[in-house]
Protein backbone atom coordinates (compact mmCIF):
# COMPACT_ATOMS: atom_id res chain seq x y z
CA UNK A 1 0.00 0.00 0.00
CA UNK A 2 1.49 3.32 -1.03
CA UNK A 3 1.36 6.42 1.14
CA UNK A 4 -0.59 9.37 -0.26
CA UNK A 5 1.58 12.37 -1.16
CA UNK A 6 0.27 14.41 1.79
CA UNK A 7 0.10 11.44 4.10
CA UNK A 8 3.02 12.20 6.39
CA UNK A 9 2.87 10.40 9.69
CA UNK A 10 1.85 12.58 12.67
CA UNK A 11 1.34 11.98 16.35
CA UNK A 12 -2.21 11.87 17.66
CA UNK A 13 -3.77 11.67 21.08
CA UNK A 14 -7.00 9.80 21.59
CA UNK A 15 -8.96 9.97 24.82
CA UNK A 16 -11.11 6.97 25.49
CA UNK A 17 -13.58 5.99 28.15
CA UNK A 18 -13.48 2.34 29.07
CA UNK A 19 -15.84 0.24 31.12
CA UNK A 20 -14.06 -1.38 34.04
CA UNK A 21 -14.15 -4.94 32.71
CA UNK A 22 -11.47 -7.49 31.76
CA UNK A 23 -10.37 -7.30 28.13
CA UNK A 24 -11.69 -3.78 27.57
CA UNK A 25 -8.28 -2.20 27.02
CA UNK A 26 -7.26 -4.85 24.50
CA UNK A 27 -10.54 -4.42 22.66
CA UNK A 28 -9.77 -0.71 22.39
CA UNK A 29 -6.23 -1.19 21.13
CA UNK A 30 -7.04 -3.74 18.41
CA UNK A 31 -8.64 -1.23 15.99
CA UNK A 32 -5.51 0.89 16.28
CA UNK A 33 -3.03 -1.88 15.46
CA UNK A 34 -5.29 -3.43 12.81
CA UNK A 35 -5.53 -0.14 10.89
CA UNK A 36 -1.85 0.73 10.68
CA UNK A 37 -1.51 2.92 13.75
CA UNK A 38 1.79 2.85 15.61
CA UNK A 39 1.17 2.91 19.38
CA UNK A 40 3.44 5.33 21.23
CA UNK A 41 2.06 5.27 24.75
CA UNK A 42 -0.95 4.35 26.79
CA UNK A 43 -1.76 6.40 29.84
CA UNK A 44 -4.25 5.06 32.27
CA UNK A 45 -5.14 7.58 34.96
CA UNK A 46 -5.30 5.29 37.91
CA UNK A 47 -8.03 5.90 40.39
CA UNK A 48 -9.80 8.58 38.42
CA UNK A 49 -13.17 8.04 36.82
CA UNK A 50 -15.02 10.00 34.18
CA UNK A 51 -18.36 11.59 35.18
CA UNK A 52 -20.06 8.49 33.80
CA UNK A 53 -18.04 6.31 36.14
CA UNK A 54 -15.81 4.93 33.42
CA UNK A 55 -12.03 4.78 33.26
CA UNK A 56 -10.27 7.47 31.23
CA UNK A 57 -7.44 6.22 29.04
CA UNK A 58 -5.24 8.32 26.86
CA UNK A 59 -3.50 6.78 23.90
CA UNK A 60 -0.73 8.40 21.88
CA UNK A 61 -0.18 6.99 18.44
CA UNK A 62 1.39 7.73 15.07
CA UNK A 63 -0.46 7.40 11.79
CA UNK A 64 -1.11 9.17 8.53
CA UNK A 65 -4.15 11.48 8.62
CA UNK A 66 -6.17 9.01 6.50
CA UNK A 67 -5.32 6.04 8.65
CA UNK A 68 -6.06 8.03 11.78
CA UNK A 69 -9.61 8.72 10.56
CA UNK A 70 -10.05 5.02 9.82
CA UNK A 71 -8.81 4.18 13.33
CA UNK A 72 -11.28 6.55 15.04
CA UNK A 73 -14.13 5.14 12.94
CA UNK A 74 -13.05 1.59 13.74
CA UNK A 75 -12.89 2.39 17.46
CA UNK A 76 -16.40 3.81 17.43
CA UNK A 77 -17.63 0.84 15.38
CA UNK A 78 -16.15 -1.45 18.01
CA UNK A 79 -18.27 0.31 20.63
CA UNK A 80 -15.39 2.14 22.29
CA UNK A 81 -16.32 5.59 23.58
CA UNK A 82 -13.92 8.10 22.01
CA UNK A 83 -14.08 11.32 23.99
CA UNK A 84 -11.59 13.16 21.93
CA UNK A 85 -9.36 12.52 18.98
CA UNK A 86 -6.99 14.99 17.44
CA UNK A 87 -3.55 15.67 16.11
CA UNK A 88 -2.83 17.96 19.01
CA UNK A 89 -0.89 16.47 21.81
CA UNK A 90 -1.27 18.07 25.20
CA UNK A 91 0.63 21.22 24.47
CA UNK A 92 -0.07 23.36 27.51
CA UNK A 93 0.06 22.94 31.22
CA UNK A 94 -1.53 25.03 33.87
CA UNK A 95 -1.57 24.90 37.62
CA UNK A 96 -4.37 26.09 39.85
CA UNK A 97 -4.81 26.10 43.61
CA UNK A 98 -8.20 25.52 45.20
CA UNK A 99 -8.92 26.46 48.81
CA UNK A 100 -11.97 25.55 50.85
CA UNK A 101 -13.93 22.55 51.97
CA UNK A 102 -12.52 20.21 49.36
CA UNK A 103 -13.53 16.96 50.99
CA UNK A 104 -17.08 18.00 51.78
CA UNK A 105 -17.53 19.23 48.22
CA UNK A 106 -16.29 15.93 46.77
CA UNK A 107 -12.78 16.37 45.44
CA UNK A 108 -13.00 13.40 43.09
CA UNK A 109 -16.12 14.87 41.49
CA UNK A 110 -14.25 18.15 41.11
CA UNK A 111 -11.40 16.33 39.37
CA UNK A 112 -13.70 14.34 37.09
CA UNK A 113 -15.47 17.44 35.93
CA UNK A 114 -12.20 19.17 35.16
CA UNK A 115 -11.04 16.08 33.25
CA UNK A 116 -14.19 16.03 31.23
CA UNK A 117 -13.37 19.50 29.94
CA UNK A 118 -10.52 18.37 27.72
CA UNK A 119 -7.93 18.63 30.45
CA UNK A 120 -5.95 15.83 31.96
CA UNK A 121 -5.21 16.13 35.65
CA UNK A 122 -1.49 15.42 35.62
CA UNK A 123 -0.86 15.91 39.30
CA UNK A 124 -2.76 16.64 42.50
CA UNK A 125 -1.17 17.85 45.71
CA UNK A 126 -3.45 18.09 48.70
CA UNK A 127 -2.81 19.89 51.94
CA UNK A 128 -5.26 19.54 54.79
CA UNK A 129 -3.93 20.80 58.12
CA UNK A 130 -4.51 17.89 60.49
CA UNK A 131 -6.83 17.92 63.45
CA UNK A 132 -8.59 21.15 62.58
CA UNK A 133 -11.64 22.30 60.75
CA UNK A 134 -9.55 24.65 58.70
CA UNK A 135 -10.02 24.75 54.96
CA UNK A 136 -7.95 22.40 52.85
CA UNK A 137 -6.06 23.31 49.73
CA UNK A 138 -5.20 21.42 46.58
CA UNK A 139 -2.87 22.22 43.75
CA UNK A 140 -3.88 20.73 40.42
CA UNK A 141 -1.56 20.51 37.47
CA UNK A 142 -3.62 20.25 34.33
CA UNK A 143 -2.43 19.29 30.89
CA UNK A 144 -4.57 20.67 28.10
CA UNK A 145 -4.38 20.56 24.37
CA UNK A 146 -3.05 23.62 22.63
CA UNK A 147 -5.81 26.18 22.47
CA UNK A 148 -7.94 24.41 25.07
CA UNK A 149 -6.42 26.17 28.04
CA UNK A 150 -9.14 28.80 28.37
CA UNK A 151 -11.88 26.22 28.11
CA UNK A 152 -10.29 24.10 30.84
CA UNK A 153 -9.85 27.15 33.06
CA UNK A 154 -13.45 28.19 32.51
CA UNK A 155 -14.59 24.80 33.73
CA UNK A 156 -12.43 25.06 36.84
CA UNK A 157 -13.93 28.51 37.49
CA UNK A 158 -17.44 27.17 37.15
CA UNK A 159 -16.84 24.20 39.45
CA UNK A 160 -15.06 26.38 42.04
CA UNK A 161 -17.86 28.93 41.96
CA UNK A 162 -20.53 26.28 42.35
CA UNK A 163 -18.74 24.61 45.26
CA UNK A 164 -17.80 27.91 46.88
CA UNK A 165 -14.07 27.21 46.64
CA UNK A 166 -11.48 29.93 46.34
CA UNK A 167 -9.68 29.51 43.03
CA UNK A 168 -6.15 30.82 42.62
CA UNK A 169 -5.66 30.98 38.88
CA UNK A 170 -2.43 31.15 36.99
CA UNK A 171 -1.79 34.52 35.44
CA UNK A 172 -2.16 34.33 31.70
CA UNK A 173 0.42 36.13 29.64
CA UNK A 174 2.64 37.34 32.45
CA UNK A 175 6.39 36.85 32.63
CA UNK A 176 6.81 35.54 29.16
CA UNK B 1 1.13 77.74 40.59
CA UNK B 2 -1.33 78.42 43.39
CA UNK B 3 -2.74 75.28 44.91
CA UNK B 4 -5.86 74.62 46.96
CA UNK B 5 -5.62 71.29 48.72
CA UNK B 6 -8.83 69.61 49.84
CA UNK B 7 -8.26 66.60 52.07
CA UNK B 8 -5.54 66.63 54.66
CA UNK B 9 -4.70 63.00 55.30
CA UNK B 10 -1.32 61.44 54.52
CA UNK B 11 -1.40 62.55 50.87
CA UNK B 12 -2.94 66.03 51.26
CA UNK B 13 -0.59 67.02 54.06
CA UNK B 14 2.46 65.67 52.19
CA UNK B 15 1.48 67.71 49.11
CA UNK B 16 1.20 70.79 51.37
CA UNK B 17 4.62 70.14 52.88
CA UNK B 18 6.38 69.53 49.55
CA UNK B 19 4.61 72.13 47.39
CA UNK B 20 7.09 74.92 48.25
CA UNK B 21 10.02 72.76 47.23
CA UNK B 22 8.40 72.34 43.80
CA UNK B 23 7.93 76.11 43.45
CA UNK B 24 4.21 76.27 44.22
CA UNK B 25 2.18 78.21 46.79
CA UNK B 26 -0.59 76.64 48.81
CA UNK B 27 -3.34 79.25 49.05
CA UNK B 28 -5.95 77.03 50.67
CA UNK B 29 -5.95 73.86 52.72
CA UNK B 30 -9.03 72.02 53.95
CA UNK B 31 -9.63 68.91 56.02
CA UNK B 32 -12.98 67.30 56.78
CA UNK B 33 -14.06 69.96 59.27
CA UNK B 34 -12.36 73.24 58.47
CA UNK B 35 -10.12 75.24 56.14
CA UNK B 36 -7.46 77.90 56.10
CA UNK B 37 -7.10 80.37 53.24
CA UNK B 38 -4.48 82.98 52.36
CA UNK B 39 -3.88 84.23 48.83
CA UNK B 40 -0.24 84.99 49.73
CA UNK B 41 0.34 81.40 50.81
CA UNK B 42 -0.78 79.78 54.05
CA UNK B 43 1.52 78.84 56.90
CA UNK B 44 1.67 75.09 56.26
CA UNK B 45 3.61 74.17 59.38
CA UNK B 46 1.17 76.02 61.62
CA UNK B 47 -1.87 74.47 59.92
CA UNK B 48 -0.49 70.93 60.17
CA UNK B 49 0.44 71.50 63.77
CA UNK B 50 -3.11 72.54 64.59
CA UNK B 51 -4.27 69.36 62.93
CA UNK B 52 -1.76 67.26 64.84
CA UNK B 53 -3.15 68.74 68.05
CA UNK B 54 -6.55 67.44 67.14
CA UNK B 55 -8.07 70.66 65.87
CA UNK B 56 -9.05 71.46 62.30
CA UNK B 57 -6.37 72.80 59.94
CA UNK B 58 -8.02 76.22 60.07
CA UNK B 59 -10.92 78.19 61.37
CA UNK B 60 -13.02 78.89 58.30
CA UNK B 61 -15.57 76.82 56.43
CA UNK B 62 -14.43 74.25 53.82
CA UNK B 63 -16.30 76.08 51.03
CA UNK B 64 -13.93 79.01 51.52
CA UNK B 65 -11.08 76.79 50.32
CA UNK B 66 -13.01 75.81 47.18
CA UNK B 67 -13.69 79.49 46.43
CA UNK B 68 -10.18 80.70 47.23
CA UNK B 69 -7.69 81.99 44.69
CA UNK B 70 -5.94 79.03 43.04
CA UNK B 71 -4.84 77.63 39.68
CA UNK B 72 -5.08 73.96 40.62
CA UNK B 73 -7.39 72.17 43.04
CA UNK B 74 -5.72 69.12 44.59
CA UNK B 75 -8.52 66.70 45.52
CA UNK B 76 -7.19 64.35 48.18
CA UNK B 77 -10.29 63.49 50.20
CA UNK B 78 -10.91 59.80 50.98
CA UNK B 79 -12.14 57.64 48.10
CA UNK B 80 -15.89 57.06 48.15
CA UNK B 81 -17.88 54.68 45.97
CA UNK B 82 -21.05 55.19 43.95
CA UNK B 83 -21.62 58.92 43.47
CA UNK B 84 -18.01 59.56 44.60
CA UNK B 85 -19.09 62.47 46.78
CA UNK B 86 -18.03 64.89 48.11
CA UNK B 87 -14.96 64.54 45.88
CA UNK B 88 -16.88 64.78 42.62
CA UNK B 89 -18.59 68.06 43.60
CA UNK B 90 -15.25 69.56 44.60
CA UNK B 91 -13.86 68.69 41.17
CA UNK B 92 -16.89 70.06 39.32
CA UNK B 93 -16.78 73.27 41.33
CA UNK B 94 -13.14 73.88 40.38
CA UNK B 95 -13.74 73.06 36.71
CA UNK B 96 -16.78 75.35 36.54
CA UNK B 97 -14.60 78.27 37.53
CA UNK B 98 -11.99 77.29 34.95
CA UNK B 99 -9.36 75.89 37.32
CA UNK B 100 -7.36 72.70 36.82
CA UNK B 101 -7.87 69.65 39.04
CA UNK B 102 -5.38 67.04 40.20
CA UNK B 103 -6.91 64.04 41.92
CA UNK B 104 -5.41 61.61 44.39
CA UNK B 105 -8.97 60.49 45.16
CA UNK B 106 -9.88 57.44 43.04
CA UNK B 107 -13.66 57.73 43.43
CA UNK B 108 -14.57 60.28 40.71
CA UNK B 109 -12.21 58.68 38.16
CA UNK B 110 -13.24 55.09 38.82
CA UNK B 111 -16.96 55.60 39.43
CA UNK B 112 -17.93 58.66 37.35
CA UNK B 113 -15.43 58.86 34.52
CA UNK B 114 -18.00 59.97 31.93
CA UNK B 115 -19.28 62.79 34.15
CA UNK B 116 -15.72 63.80 34.99
CA UNK B 117 -14.66 64.07 31.35
CA UNK B 118 -17.90 65.88 30.46
CA UNK B 119 -17.24 68.49 33.16
CA UNK B 120 -13.66 68.83 31.88
CA UNK B 121 -14.82 69.36 28.29
CA UNK B 122 -16.91 72.35 29.34
CA UNK B 123 -14.07 73.87 31.31
CA UNK B 124 -10.84 75.62 30.49
CA UNK B 125 -9.29 73.54 33.22
CA UNK B 126 -7.81 70.06 32.81
CA UNK B 127 -8.07 67.00 35.02
CA UNK B 128 -5.09 64.77 35.86
CA UNK B 129 -4.95 61.85 38.31
CA UNK B 130 -1.59 60.06 38.17
CA UNK B 131 -1.64 59.63 41.97
CA UNK B 132 -4.84 57.58 41.82
CA UNK B 133 -3.07 54.55 40.30
CA UNK B 134 0.09 53.05 41.75
CA UNK B 135 1.11 55.97 44.00
CA UNK B 136 4.48 57.28 42.89
CA UNK B 137 4.73 54.93 39.90
CA UNK B 138 4.26 56.88 36.65
CA UNK B 139 1.66 54.55 35.16
CA UNK B 140 -0.80 56.96 33.56
CA UNK B 141 1.82 59.29 32.15
CA UNK B 142 3.58 56.28 30.61
CA UNK B 143 0.29 55.15 29.04
CA UNK B 144 -0.28 58.70 27.77
CA UNK B 145 3.19 58.70 26.22
CA UNK B 146 2.71 55.30 24.60
CA UNK B 147 -0.76 56.26 23.41
CA UNK B 148 -3.67 54.40 25.07
CA UNK B 149 -4.44 52.64 21.79
CA UNK B 150 -1.00 51.03 21.84
CA UNK B 151 -1.54 49.39 25.23
CA UNK B 152 -3.31 46.05 24.91
CA UNK B 153 -3.28 44.88 28.53
CA UNK B 154 -2.29 46.09 31.96
CA UNK B 155 -1.76 43.81 34.92
CA UNK B 156 -0.16 44.42 38.23
CA UNK B 157 0.10 44.30 41.96
CA UNK B 158 -1.70 47.48 42.91
CA UNK B 159 -2.32 47.18 46.61
CA UNK B 160 0.57 47.32 49.06
CA UNK B 161 -1.43 46.15 52.07
CA UNK B 162 -2.62 42.96 50.37
CA UNK B 163 0.85 42.36 49.00
CA UNK B 164 2.44 42.81 52.42
CA UNK B 165 0.02 40.28 53.90
CA UNK B 166 0.55 37.72 51.12
CA UNK B 167 4.31 37.98 51.12
CA UNK B 168 4.46 37.67 54.94
CA UNK B 169 2.07 34.71 54.98
CA UNK B 170 4.11 32.99 52.32
CA UNK B 171 7.53 33.69 53.86
CA UNK B 172 6.58 32.87 57.47
CA UNK B 173 3.80 30.32 57.05
CA UNK B 174 1.51 32.44 59.21
CA UNK B 175 -2.28 32.61 59.17
CA UNK B 176 -4.06 35.51 57.49
CA UNK B 177 -5.50 36.93 60.75
CA UNK B 178 -2.10 36.90 62.41
CA UNK B 179 -0.39 38.77 59.57
CA UNK B 180 -3.28 41.23 59.27
CA UNK B 181 -2.93 42.12 62.97
CA UNK B 182 0.81 42.57 62.47
CA UNK B 183 0.20 44.81 59.43
CA UNK B 184 -2.23 46.89 61.48
CA UNK B 185 0.37 47.29 64.25
CA UNK B 186 2.90 48.45 61.68
CA UNK B 187 0.44 50.91 60.15
CA UNK B 188 0.56 49.04 56.83
CA UNK B 189 -3.10 48.04 57.15
CA UNK B 190 -5.93 50.24 58.32
CA UNK B 191 -8.22 49.40 61.23
CA UNK B 192 -10.85 48.49 58.66
CA UNK B 193 -8.79 46.76 55.96
CA UNK B 194 -11.80 45.75 53.83
CA UNK B 195 -10.99 48.01 50.88
CA UNK B 196 -7.51 46.55 50.58
CA UNK B 197 -7.96 42.85 51.37
CA UNK B 198 -11.24 42.39 49.49
CA UNK B 199 -9.61 43.73 46.33
CA UNK B 200 -11.80 46.86 46.10
CA UNK B 201 -8.89 49.30 46.04
CA UNK B 202 -7.06 47.33 43.33
CA UNK B 203 -10.30 47.06 41.33
CA UNK B 204 -10.85 50.84 41.49
CA UNK B 205 -7.35 51.35 40.12
CA UNK B 206 -8.04 48.85 37.36
CA UNK B 207 -11.32 50.59 36.52
CA UNK B 208 -9.36 53.84 36.16
CA UNK B 209 -6.85 52.09 33.88
CA UNK B 210 -9.70 50.66 31.80
CA UNK B 211 -11.23 54.14 31.50
CA UNK B 212 -7.94 55.58 30.38
CA UNK B 213 -7.45 52.83 27.78
CA UNK B 214 -10.85 53.84 26.39
CA UNK B 215 -13.77 51.91 24.87
CA UNK B 216 -16.67 52.76 27.10
CA UNK B 217 -16.91 53.55 30.76
CA UNK B 218 -15.83 51.06 33.39
CA UNK B 219 -16.75 51.24 37.07
CA UNK B 220 -16.19 49.03 40.09
CA UNK B 221 -19.48 47.28 39.33
CA UNK B 222 -18.03 45.98 36.02
CA UNK B 223 -15.05 44.35 37.72
CA UNK B 224 -14.80 40.69 38.70
CA UNK B 225 -13.23 40.92 42.16
CA UNK B 226 -11.96 38.29 44.62
CA UNK B 227 -10.01 39.18 47.75
CA UNK B 228 -7.35 37.38 49.74
CA UNK B 229 -9.15 36.78 53.04
CA UNK B 230 -9.78 33.08 52.36
CA UNK B 231 -6.17 32.22 51.55
CA UNK B 232 -4.37 29.88 53.91
CA UNK B 233 -0.68 29.24 54.62
CA UNK B 234 -1.10 25.70 53.26
CA UNK B 235 -2.40 27.02 49.94
CA UNK B 236 0.62 29.32 49.73
CA UNK B 237 2.90 26.38 50.54
CA UNK B 238 1.41 24.38 47.67
CA UNK B 239 2.17 27.26 45.35
CA UNK B 240 5.73 27.56 46.65
CA UNK B 241 6.33 23.80 46.19
CA UNK B 242 5.56 24.36 42.53
CA UNK B 243 7.96 27.31 42.13
CA UNK B 244 5.16 29.83 42.33
CA UNK B 245 3.71 32.29 44.75
CA UNK B 246 0.37 34.05 45.12
CA UNK B 247 -0.20 37.74 44.51
CA UNK B 248 -3.36 39.83 44.39
CA UNK B 249 -3.25 40.79 40.73
CA UNK B 250 -5.43 43.24 38.86
CA UNK B 251 -5.86 42.74 35.13
CA UNK B 252 -7.25 45.01 32.46
CA UNK B 253 -7.53 43.37 29.09
CA UNK B 254 -8.58 45.36 26.06
CA UNK B 255 -11.23 43.39 24.20
CA UNK B 256 -13.66 43.98 21.35
CA UNK B 257 -16.44 44.97 23.71
CA UNK B 258 -14.52 47.22 26.04
CA UNK B 259 -12.02 46.39 28.72
CA UNK B 260 -12.43 43.39 30.99
CA UNK B 261 -11.36 44.04 34.58
CA UNK B 262 -10.48 41.22 36.96
CA UNK B 263 -8.87 41.26 40.38
CA UNK B 264 -8.03 38.16 42.36
CA UNK B 265 -5.28 36.03 43.86
CA UNK B 266 -3.14 34.61 41.05
CA UNK B 267 -0.27 32.17 40.80
CA UNK B 268 2.85 33.91 39.55
CA UNK B 269 6.42 32.57 39.20
CA UNK B 270 8.09 32.83 42.60
CA UNK B 271 11.01 34.88 41.36
CA UNK B 272 9.12 36.47 38.49
CA UNK B 273 8.65 40.13 37.79
CA UNK B 274 5.23 40.34 39.40
CA UNK B 275 6.27 38.68 42.66
CA UNK B 276 7.17 41.95 44.37
CA UNK B 277 7.41 41.73 48.15
CA UNK B 278 6.21 43.88 51.03
CA UNK B 279 4.32 47.04 50.19
CA UNK B 280 5.89 47.39 46.73
CA UNK B 281 3.61 47.73 43.73
CA UNK B 282 4.26 46.78 40.12
CA UNK B 283 2.46 47.51 36.90
CA UNK B 284 3.08 45.53 33.73
CA UNK B 285 2.01 47.03 30.40
CA UNK B 286 1.61 44.97 27.24
CA UNK B 287 2.14 47.19 24.23
CA UNK B 288 1.64 46.75 20.51
CA UNK B 289 5.06 47.95 19.44
CA UNK B 290 7.24 48.03 22.51
CA UNK B 291 6.74 44.64 24.10
CA UNK B 292 6.30 44.47 27.84
CA UNK B 293 7.06 47.36 30.17
CA UNK B 294 7.40 46.84 33.92
CA UNK B 295 7.07 49.77 36.31
CA UNK B 296 7.53 49.22 40.00
CA UNK B 297 7.90 51.27 43.14
CA UNK B 298 5.98 52.67 46.07
CA UNK B 299 2.28 52.38 45.48
CA UNK B 300 1.19 54.20 48.61
CA UNK B 301 2.42 56.51 51.34
CA UNK B 302 1.97 60.24 51.75
CA UNK B 303 5.17 61.54 50.23
CA UNK B 304 5.36 58.94 47.46
CA UNK B 305 1.82 59.71 46.34
CA UNK B 306 2.35 63.47 46.79
CA UNK B 307 5.21 63.17 44.29
CA UNK B 308 2.74 61.95 41.66
CA UNK B 309 0.32 64.79 42.54
CA UNK B 310 3.07 67.38 42.18
CA UNK B 311 4.17 65.77 38.92
CA UNK B 312 0.67 66.38 37.56
CA UNK B 313 0.75 69.97 38.84
CA UNK B 314 4.02 70.41 36.96
CA UNK B 315 2.39 69.14 33.76
CA UNK B 316 -0.28 71.82 34.11
CA UNK B 317 2.18 74.66 34.57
Amino acid sequence: MSEPADGAVSAYTVRLELVDEPGELLRALDPIANNGGNLLSIFHERGSLTPRGHIPVEVDLEATPERFETIVTALRDAGVNVIQAGAERYGEELSVVLVGDLVETDLSDTLSRVEYASASVADVALSAPAGTNKPASARLRLATQTGERDRALDTVRKVADEKDLLLVEPLVGADR
Amino acid sequence: MKLAIVGCGAVGSAVAELAGEYGHHVTALADSTSATVDSDGIDIAAALERKAEGQGVGTVDIDRALDAEYDVLVEATPTTLGDAEPGFSHVRHALERGSHVVLANKGPVAERYGDLRAAERESEGRVLFEAAVGGAIPVLSTIADLGPGNVTAVRGVLNGTANFILSRMSAEGLEYDHVLAEAQDLGVAETDPTFDVEGTDAALKCAILANVLGKGETTLADADVTGITDLTPSALDLATDDGRTVRLVGEVVDGDEGCAVRVGPRLVPENGTLAVTGTQNIVQLETRHAGQLNLSGRGAGGRATATAVLGDVGRLS
